[in-house]
């Protein structure tokens, strides 16, 4: 068979519109992007590049620092939920018939063919204090209310004075639900397309040979797994550690990510040099992430070589 | 600055998106130096339904009628020259940036007799003195949509929402920080552009203490935050309330006796217009008291032009999210852009007070 590397025609011919996009809409910006982080305003519509550190400097602020923190705590809690919700439903899918399987999966789809937008104002509406959640859980607590009053102990009082409504919009929680939301499909996939093409009968040999079914998952299902966990987990911390809209609509600007205060120096506060500068600082902490994860992945094929 | 119709989808954010998708850049058909005619660059739906028509009748002067949905965007597109417009409508703080830029001609007020019509407070514009560049044509404010039948009295002050626990876990206030660090001033009785340093810090500990008792700093909805019983007290644009109010009976719009933020929009001619003379024809025959009554009863909004308000009907006149009581009024204020230094220690004071 010829080696495509070795025909650079063909190399070009076949990779050339998407280098030239890479460059033109990626390469390009983002240098441009890195020149005015070392910038600075000199009108309201120019900015000069003078290789200052100040922008860099101001990251060192402590509401930024607390930002950062608060963005990265999110964003790992919303992972940690993802894998723990994504990885039995990936299952569920791998081990489905072939009859129910396309259903499953186009049930995971489905939520791409509506606007991030619309769902997350869809969102609103469930978990607002007046909203479908709320009205739901205060119709419980009245059936229940009354029961308890119908079998005499309606006086004890056992569920409070009145019903008070959840608080979810405006906290951590909400935040955490609404990327949990976004993101779980991103999660399922490639935990599911690992979990698909493993061999079955690994398991099987597992258990006859005696191993308990928390065993063969342990040592097992979940190695063999682990590089569809690793790529769920990166697929959804990088995009959550850049969520703006979530925290503006469902944490109600109460729970401020680091991404809303770069959304803001590109527009109200026109300071494109800082939120260059921050932009930046993001992207090389997704560097230094998918750079632990090649070293993992790498320090693993040496353990298997041996 | 931003503004909505009356209508109940807001046609601003629509054509926000729709500006997003393609952003045209289209110029007026036949632009330049052909007499007899005039090129107008305006907001959407914010003229009457007959006016150019009757201004061509009435001139002869053949109307070239474009539309823009932002500030950003007319801004934009005149920025890197005037492709051909005779008349613009921009808002005050864009006035201002365009005076430090220098794209606007000053306008010959003579050629305007119909000047005399404006209401004389708005003769003395902070942000262009004397009125050389610009005349008014529609103001509103930003004060307090509150829901009726949940407080016992509107509220009357800008201390209720931003420096009492009075309506603790019941108030939506803006996410616009210059605005809410702005109310804060007024809530301390201090004007609005008072940006010195000690008054930053101040509005920034008053809105961090408050910070609490608010259910949210809303991104541009807080009328919709009010309209689903969110909250009972929103800071937000009379636009917006007033479209909330056609929506629900219950809803209520008030401007604090400190006064609040007004807004302007502007009739100015942009450097390089190749119809002047033309211009300021459209710009006296808009200030006329008839045609101004009809423009302010098909947009709704506030009309400076005093002769025109007089022909308005008690509906209009007596509408109190579109004309605040004359005494909040008076104590308003039109915002001044304060420079990068200042917009950057405000954009500071907000980050700490969202990193809190």
């Amino acid at each position: 068979m010829q080696d495509i590397r070795n025909r650079l025609g063909v190399f070009f011919a076949f990779s050339g519109p998407t280098l030239l996009w890479l460059i033109l809409f990626f390469v390009v910006p983002l240098g441009i992007i890195w020149l005015y982080s070392f910038g600075e305003n000199v009108s309201l519509t120019r900015i000069e590049t003078t290789w200052t550190l100040d922008n860099y400097r101001r990251m060192l602020e402590p509401e930024i620092i607390e930002l950062m923190r608060r963005s990265l705590w999110l964003a790992f809690v919303s992972t940690l939920v993802c894998l723990l919700v994504g990885f039995p439903m990936a299952l569920v899918i791998a081990t489905a018939s072939h009859g129910a399987k396309p259903w499953l999966l186009l049930l995971i789809m489905l939520p791409f063919w509506t606007n991030l937008l619309i769902r997350t104002y869809a969102l609103l509406n469930i978990l607002g204090t007046r909203g479908r959640l709320n009205d739901l859980l205060g119709w419980l607590y009245e059936r229940a209310d009354q029961l308890l009053h119908l079998i005499g102990l309606g006086r004890l009082g056992l569920l409070g004075d009145q019903f008070t409504p959840l608080k979810l919009l405006g906290t951590q929680t909400g935040v955490i639900y609404g990327i949990v939301y976004v993101s779980l499909p991103f999660a399922i996939l490639p935990i599911y397309s690992s979990l698909e093409r493993m061999d079955k009968s690994l398991l099987e040999a597992s258990m006859d040979l005696g191993a308990s079914q928390w065993q063969t998952a342990r040592h097992v299902l979940i190695p063999l797994a682990l590089p569809g966990i690793m790529t769920a987990a990166i697929i959804t911390f990088i995009p959550a550690l850049g969520q703006f809209l979530t925290p503006d609509l469902l944490g109600r600007g109460q729970v401020d990510m680091i991404a809303n205060v770069i959304e803001r120096q590109f527009k109200r506060a026109n300071d494109w040099p800082f939120g260059s500068a921050i932009s930046l600082t993001l992207l090389y902490v997704t560097f230094i992430l998918l750079a632990l994860r090649s070293f993992n992945d790498a320090a693993r094929s040496r353990r298997v070589a041996r | 600055m931003h503004r909505s119709t009356r209508l109940p989808i807001s046609r601003r954010k629509f054509l926000a998106g729709a500006a997003a998708v393609g952003i045209t850049f289209k110029l007026p058909k036949e632009a330049f130096g052909a007499d007899g005619k005039v090129n107008f660059y305006n907001w959407y739906t914010y003229i009457g339904e007959n006016t150019i028509e009757e201004f061509e009748q009435a001139s002869g002067i053949e109307v070239q009628y474009d539309l823009f949905a932002d500030n950003d965007e007319l801004f934009a597109k005149l920025r890197g020259g005037n492709p051909g417009y005779d008349l613009i409508v921009p808002t005050n703080d864009y006035v201002e940036r365009m005076i430090i830029a220098d794209m606007l001609l000053p306008l010959d007020h003579s050629k305007i007799p119909n000047k005399k019509n404006i209401d004389p407070t708005f003769m003395d514009a902070a942000f262009d003195p004397a009125r050389k560049f610009s005349l008014p044509y529609m103001w509103g404010t930003i004060g307090v949509g509150y829901r009726i039948s949940a407080l016992d009295e509107a509220p009357s002050s800008w201390n209720d929402l931003m420096n009492s626990d009075k309506y603790a876990g019941r108030i939506a206030l803006m996410s616009e920080p210059t605005t809410v660090m702005q109310m804060a001033l007024k809530a301390m009785g201090k004007s609005l552009n008072d940006f010195t340093d000690e008054n930053i810090a101040a509005a920034e500990k008053m809105i961090l203490d408050q910070k609490p008792n608010i259910v949210a700093f809303a991104p541009d909805n807080g009328q919709d935050l009010l309209l689903a019983g969110e909250v009972d007290l929103a800071m937000e644009w009379n636009g917006d309330i007033l479209q909330a109010m056609d929506e629900d009976d219950d809803i209520g719009f008030v401007l604090p006796d400190e006064g609040g933020l007004l807004w302007e929009d502007t009739l100015c001619i942009p450097k390089g217009a190749p119809n002047v003379e033309n211009a300021h024809a459209l710009i006296n025959y808009l200030l006329d008291a008839q045609v101004g009554a009809d423009i302010a009863d098909f947009v709704y909004y506030a009309t400076p032009n005093a002769a025109a308000r007089a022909l308005m009907s008690e509906d209009y006149t007596g509408n109190p999210a579109i004309f605040p009581s004359a005494e909040a009024t008076a104590k308003s204020e039109v915002s001044i852009y304060p420079g990068q230094e200042v917009t950057r220690k405000i954009d500071e004071a907000w980050t700490r007070i969202k990193a809190s």
